[in-house]
């Protein structure tokens, strides 16, 4: 399988998501430059964390505004797996490919540490090697973290499933303690913490490992159904 | 020549704790009247005239300048000469 990890000017995880990817999840990964992305021929596309843009405007907005965008949008269409981290999950937010936006954290802190998720809805493509309800242990870093969205959107977000991961111990004020949401058809999922942190018992654990797995198992029967 | 003065509010309900920690700041130089502090942006745009300058800075609002989602936003447009 061929992940495409889309990098900004800005973004500073995007080596952790390659590595993720490559040797933890032994599969193939390119890190390419936003400008000269071609991502027709791959099948999962990355967003990795950071400060594209320097934040500038708000976080993910003057990404979402790139060239870019468009082939990542149609990538979704297609029912690629679409996963945005971090800085990527404010992109998805600002392009408008998941609902809601982003505010700073309700203490202001930027915060980088460990965080217990519950596995809301393990059926998704990006969760389906986890136990439903399981706790895992995934770290976050952010500053704008705090996830908002109206009541009504909330209401859809719970009625629709796709609210794929909660906080335990909610650090920055995220309605409904999210951490994680994904489109209605469920192959676009954001997410505050980083899987591709933990992917490795040596430095933490390997939580986010089976998040990357899920992806592949799901392409995989996907091919053997088309094959 | 135009100058657009662009005003970007949170919406009213949503928690903006930049404006909460400065309101606590103001409390503490003993501002005790102040009830509440809401922070929000302010920006200048120089463009060209054209007949559909406000269709467009409504669309430059909505697409990029203000999120709709937590933000409204208002403006002015000057004469520059």
């Amino acid at each position: 399988m061929r992940f495409a990890v889309v990098v900004f000017p800005g973004s500073n995880c995007d080596r952790d998501m390659y590595f993720a990817v490559k040797d933890a999840l032994g599969e193939e990964a390119d890190l390419v430059w936003y400008q000269e992305a071609d991502l027709s021929s791959y099948d999962a596309v990355l967003l990795p964390g950071g400060f594209s843009y320097g934040d500038y405007l708000r976080s993910g907005a003057i990404a979402s505004t790139s060239n870019v965008i468009s082939q990542i949008r149609e990538a979704a269409e297609a029912g690629k797996p679409v996963l945005g981290v971090c800085n990527g999950f404010q992109i998805l937010l600002e392009m408008g490919l998941l609902p809601g936006a982003m505010l700073s954290n309700k203490h202001l802190k930027f915060m980088c540490h460990f965080e217990t998720l519950k596995v809301e809805n393990a059926e998704t493509m990006f969760t389906r090697d986890y136990e439903p309800q399981e706790k895992i242990s995934i770290p976050i870093a952010h500053g704008d973290g705090n996830y908002y969205c109206d009541e009504a959107t909330y209401q859809e977000l719970k009625d629709n499933r796709q609210i794929a991961f909660t906080y335990e111990n909610n650090p920055n004020g995220s309605v409904g303690d999210i951490a994680g949401i994904t489109n209605k058809a469920g192959n676009v999922l954001g997410m505050m913490p980083h899987p591709e942190r933990a992917v490795e018992a040596l430095v933490g654990n390997e939580d986010g490992l089976r998040l990357f797995q899920s992806i592949l198992t799901h392409w995989r029967n996907n091919h053997a159904i088309k094959a | 020549m135009r100058k657009v003065k662009i005003y970007i509010t949170l919406k009213e309900g949503v928690l903006d704790p930049q404006g909460k920690a400065v309101q606590n700041s103001l409390h503490s130089l003993e501002y005790k009247n102040v009830s509440e502090v809401r922070v929000g942006k302010y920006m200048e745009v120089m463009m060209e005239d054209t007949n559909d300058i406000e269709e467009q800075v409504d669309k430059m609002c909505d697409q990029l300048l203000a999120n709709p989602v937590i933000e409204n936003y208002t403006y002015t447009i000057e004469e520059v000469v």
